[in-house]
């Protein structure tokens, strides 16, 4: 307990420090959740949700929990958050939410549920005893991850142990889900040079901006003719130039794994001018 | 700092949570928004742990930790399966057995 001891000698610049961070902290989180269910991009919701989780481990290390603060960190922001990316990038990271309401006035109900929830919890939280923390008895600091280990491999070890099945069971669901049979012929080299002599246009694509005055990767190419080559520019650029509905985000995600697979400015479905 | 204005917290950021998953059409925005209900329940479990002055309450916040990590894959693995059939990762998209 000498870390309590410390932490009780230095309670009133802490207490301060603690405040401080506190409402700056939760400013910072709330601000971020609510522009996750705001922005129309996944992107810049996964993004945010990654500010929410990183003030909350920043939360969860001042009140005394810093093995939490860590697996916050590693866990949520670091594994789970950059799964979500890998996944928003095979599912097409330019695939805007459809901001179209299917379900007439559903957007209004769920601002009228969400605010009867808000009331809700409120009067529960407002109504329960909530006392000051207890003193010194919770393990802080260096005791902290200790005690945590006392926890789990006395008391919860068996909760601990069906954990493992747990992972076990995600981890091969999730390797059968994902698992995709291939239905047809790997493509060969061979396969795929006939594809292009078939296609018409045997030669590469232009690149973005031969010929034009900026070799930029969203500045078309210009034909000999002076007329911009469209099919110079990825498909996925040219989109984001353009703003994007649900239909164009589809097509752009079918043209962003073929730029994966066939190299950019390969692309022989392209319509050409 | 009282631990009630930690809970407070959390209840906002879960109320915040569960209207993006009522409102939000994308899977992946949806998936995220329910993360984000987890994390509050887990800021309100730290801070009763420190008001009661255990650490069960911790142990709890990392249990929650590892069972939302399992969910994410599974429900991730799920999302890409149904972004392969439908070309879609819209939840209005997935109706089959609607009609």
């Amino acid at each position: 307990m000498i870390d309590g001891g410390v932490l009780a000698a230095a309670s009133g610049a802490a207490s301060a420090a603690e405040s401080t961070a506190f409402w700056v902290l939760a400013v910072v989180a709330v601000v971020a959740a609510l522009g996750m269910i705001l922005t129309p991009r996944a992107v810049h919701c996964a993004v945010l949700l990654a500010v929410v989780m990183l003030s909350l481990a920043v939360l969860y290390a001042l009140q005394g929990a810093p093995f939490l603060a860590f697996v916050q960190v590693i866990v949520y922001t670091g594994a789970v958050l950059m799964l979500f990316l890998f996944v928003l990038m095979i599912v097409g990271v330019s695939a805007a939410d459809s901001l179209v309401e299917t379900i007439r006035g559903q957007r209004l109900a769920a601002g009228v549920v969400g605010i009867g929830m808000l009331v809700l919890l409120s009067l529960v939280v407002g109504h329960a005893a909530l006392g000051p923390e207890a003193a010194g008895s919770t393990a802080y600091g260096a005791s902290n991850v200790g005690g945590l280990a006392t926890l789990i491999f006395t008391r919860y070890v068996f909760p601990f142990e069906v954990t493992s099945a747990l992972l076990i069971t995600a981890a091969l669901g999730a390797m059968v889900l994902a698992h995709r049979e291939r239905t047809s012929a790997k493509p060969t080299q061979r396969s795929m040079s006939k594809l292009r002599i078939a296609s018409g246009h045997p030669t590469p694509l232009p690149g973005p901006g031969t010929y034009a005055r900026h070799n930029a990767v969203d500045m078309p190419a210009l034909l000999p003719d002076g007329s911009a080559a469209g099919n110079s520019v990825s498909p996925v650029i040219a989109a984001r130039r353009t703003g994007l509905g649900p239909a164009a985000s589809q097509e752009t995600t079918a043209g962003a794994s073929q730029d994966a697979t066939a190299g950019a400015g390969q692309q022989q479905e392209e319509a050409r001018p | 700092m009282s631990p009630g204005h930690f809970v407070a917290l959390a209840v906002i950021l879960f109320v915040i949570g569960a209207v993006g998953v009522l409102v939000r059409r994308n899977a992946m925005v949806v998936f995220m928004c329910v993360e984000l209900m987890l994390n509050a329940v887990n800021l309100a479990f730290v801070a009763f742990a420190r008001m009661h002055g255990s650490l069960d309450g911790q142990v709890i916040a990392f249990f929650v930790m590892v069972v939302a990590a399992a969910e994410v894959v599974v429900g991730l693995a799920i999302l890409m399966s149904i972004f392969r059939a439908r070309q879609s990762a819209s939840v209005d998209d997935p109706n089959l057995l609607k009609y």
